[in-house]
């Protein structure tokens, strides 16, 4: 609580974290690279230096507030060394911006338009290296790293995995998995987080472009799009679209535009998995076995339980996840010779908000009588650049409806882009009707409540049904470390790797923070009360499957073996 | 693959510090004396006995030049770098214990494992310098002939 001066203006504060958060409250964007309100702080870059009345420097991000403080933010002094730190970082940098992965998004490129860097006066002495192109998910490009530290802080704090630190020293030093090896040997569970926070070029989603378009202009080839329910409130803001707005409608009319035959809506296989793995939840409390259930969506906290915690694996759904089982479904549909009279092949695309997914597709579990279930797998970013790559003027495009048969699902299907999605769309399911109290109820049991981990008990059948939703895989090693001491206990854990969930996916557009968080939340759940059907029972088209393609096919189309 | 008997000995020596993340250090320490060099896959051992990431491990044993993942010759000779000992021309006498073994910056120790020549950024013994270690014998006021003495004086088995 105070008073500070801020160039010259009295600005309150309270008990924010730091100098740093206040003057951006006051208005003032200081620059950084290595600051981020969700990380532990470091200090590194030294950007958000600011100056007081005696001259005294000091990194805002790492000084705490203080009463009567009196601070510059933009001295001659200030400018010169944040102008200098730029040109060292540039120096530094492998500076092919104009083919980089990050060309335009990258904040070190905008730091050095805003310091007007017009030339750098020192040679780049540090060594090339490879880039690491192991994992189906991420690129390391180490030559593009400003050792910001973000993306170690992120996996470590933020996801407990850890697979990346600082190795060596001084100029020598480098951001590398132990013993340098490659991503894909170590425990990355393939989130992406490391790249959503990673200021440049260094970390990139291993982009699948190519081989989409590709098989865009093959006239032999029957090119079917799955579009996730993340994506949907995530494009738009790119377009010119308010944060958070679905722009599913627009979506469809672009892709149909750039070839693809058939676009479905993975909210309709979302309805799947949840007809399944409530019925699996039942099975598993009627038989008390292999319980707390452990949700299945999230590939990476998949490979997460997999590698860390692999006495839980029998715990984990066998589910497939939406996209798995939409694919399945799919490919099955036009293996009958009665939908595919010319007999092209089919090529399933699916567009989602995570990096993680790219992993899932070439799980040895993800594929159906020896053929791959998804062939490529877009992220929201890629897709993104293809629009723009067609001149599509996607904002003035007219909304259309996704494609028969797979191309509706229910309110239930749309909130899986959110924390406590899967569970909220469970919980309607076991409940018996549908009307606006029932509905409203279950929003307010606590299953959207606030933070990171929301523990609540839902009544049924006479039973407290106990439930644990989290996001974060550090909290998903906090919930199983509690369950594995006997300190907790529940019948149903969700979990999804990425904070608030795939709304903050690995790839989606690069606008994160507080803002980008209750927009896409808002938007996901404003997609949910806009749709008829709010519970997947009552979706007529999943109905319809069970009775017709997948009657004595839901094993083989909707189950893993194992993981 | 390590024998069996070296993640008995890591276990000792683990015990002895405890499992925390704070024992890092002195475990490697430890290794690296028992080894003369710190084995990967017992630093990754470690790392999952104390807690830590392997990562983490890594960085650490990285940021120190003193733990080396590649095993060590019977002779370790520090030379110093210091400012003291560069002044006083320190340099000549690396060069000179290079050109006599056949190594360099990147190749440290000789193919038949009898000597590892590495700089050092000080060994606190400043008014001898350039001063130059062979594994705990300090040997003052080198010059290139008088290191050159020293290797012979080893390969000759002899007590330097």
């Amino acid at each position: 609580m105070g008073v500070m001066t801020i160039d010259g203006r009295k600005v309150s504060f309270t008990n924010e974290r730091n100098v740093l958060t206040i003057i951006r409250k006051a208005g003032i964007d200081i620059p950084t690279l290595c600051y981020n309100p969700e990380l532990s702080i470091v200090g590194d870059c030294r950007l958000c230096t600011c100056e007081d009345d005696r001259g005294r420097m000091f990194a805002t991000c790492s000084e705490e507030p203080r009463d009567g403080m009196v601070i510059f933010t933009n001295t001659a002094r200030l400018r010169k060394y944040r102008k200098m730190i730029v040109e060292l970082l540039l120096a530094a940098h492998h500076r092919d911006c104009t083919t980089c992965v990050r060309n335009g998004e990258c904040s070190l490129q905008k730091l050095a338009k805003r310091f007007s860097v017009m030339e750098v006066g020192y040679d780049n002495y540090k060594e090339m290296h490879p880039l690491d192109m192991s994992s189906p998910s991420i690129v390391r490009d180490p030559n593009k790293c400003t050792l910001c530290g973000n993306c170690v802080r992120v996996c470590s704090e933020l996801q407990g995995v850890g697979a990346l630190d600082f190795a060596y020293r001084g100029a020598e030093a480098m951001v590398i998995p132990a013993f340098n090896k490659t991503l894909a040997e170590t425990d990355c569970v393939n989130c992406g987080q490391c790249r959503v926070h990673c200021p440049t070029g260094a970390i990139s989603i291993h982009h699948n472009r190519t081989e989409v378009w590709d098989v865009l202009y093959d006239p032999n080839v029957r090119v079917v799009a799955q579009v996730a329910p993340a994506v949907r409130v995530a494009i738009g803001k790119e377009f010119g679209f308010p944060n958070g707005e679905s722009v599913m409608g627009k979506i469809v009319n672009a892709l149909h535009r750039m070839g693809f035959d058939e676009v479905y809506d993975t909210t309709f296989s979302a309805d799947l998995t949840i007809m399944e793995e409530s019925a699996e939840f039942l099975d598993r409390i009627s038989k008390g076995e292999k319980l707390p259930l452990l949700t299945s969506c999230c590939p990476a906290w998949v490979k997460f339980v997999k590698d860390q915690y692999p006495e839980f694996l029998d715990n984990v759904s066998t589910c497939r996840s939406p996209q798995g089982m939409m694919s399945a479904v799919v490919k099955e549909y036009y293996r009958d010779p009665a939908n595919n009279p010319d007999g092209r092949k089919t090529v399933m695309v699916s567009i989602m908000p995570c990096t993680a997914k790219k992993m899932e597709a070439k799980r040895p579990n993800s594929f159906t009588e020896g053929e791959q279930d998804t062939d490529y797998v877009l992220t929201t970013v890629e897709l993104i650049d293809m629009i723009q790559t067609t001149g599509i003027d996607f904002a003035n495009l007219d909304p259309e409806s996704a494609d028969v048969p797979f191309g509706f699902g229910s309110g239930g299907g749309v909130i899986f882009g959110v924390t406590g999605g899967v569970t909220e769309a469970v919980i309607r399911r076991l409940m018996p009707g549908h009307d606006k109290l029932t509905l409203q109820n279950i929003a307010e049991c606590g299953v959207r409540q606030d933070g990171f981990i929301r523990e609540f008990s839902v009544p049924y059948n006479g039973m407290d049904v106990k439930i644990c939703v989290a996001s974060g895989l550090a909290h998903a090693r906090t919930i199983l470390e509690q369950v594995k001491s006997g300190e907790k206990e529940y019948h149903l854990i969700e979990i999804m790797a990425c904070r608030k969930g795939c709304i903050m996916g690995g790839g989606q557009p690069y606008t994160f923070g507080e803002d980008s968080k209750e927009a896409r939340t808002a938007g996901i759940y404003r997609a949910d009360s806009e749709t008829v059907i709010k519970k997947c029972d009552e979706n007529p088209m999943i109905t319809a499957l069970y009775d017709g393609l997948l009657k004595g096919k839901e094993h083989k189309l909707l189950h893993n073996e194992g993981y | 693959m390590l024998d069996q008997s070296y993640y008995r000995k890591v276990d000792e020596i683990i015990e002895s510090y405890g499992k925390k993340s704070s024992s890092l250090i002195p475990i490697m320490q430890d290794i690296q004396e028992e080894y003369r060099y710190l084995p990967g896959e017992l630093l990754t051992y470690v790392a999952g006995q104390i807690g830590i990431t392997e990562a983490k491990a890594y960085s650490v044993a990285t940021f120190y030049e003193n733990f080396s993942f590649e095993a060590k010759g019977k002779y370790v000779i520090k030379v110093c770098d210091g400012t003291a000992c560069h002044v006083r021309k320190s340099m000549p006498v690396l060069e000179a214990l290079y050109k006599k073994l056949g190594l360099s910056k990147k190749k440290k120790t000789t193919d038949d494992m009898m000597f590892t020549v590495e700089t050092v950024s000080c060994l606190g013994a400043c008014g001898l310098a350039p001063t130059m270690m062979v594994n705990e014998d300090v040997h003052p006021r080198m010059t290139p002939e008088k290191a050159e003495e020293v290797i012979e004086k080893l390969r000759g088995g002899g007590d330097a």
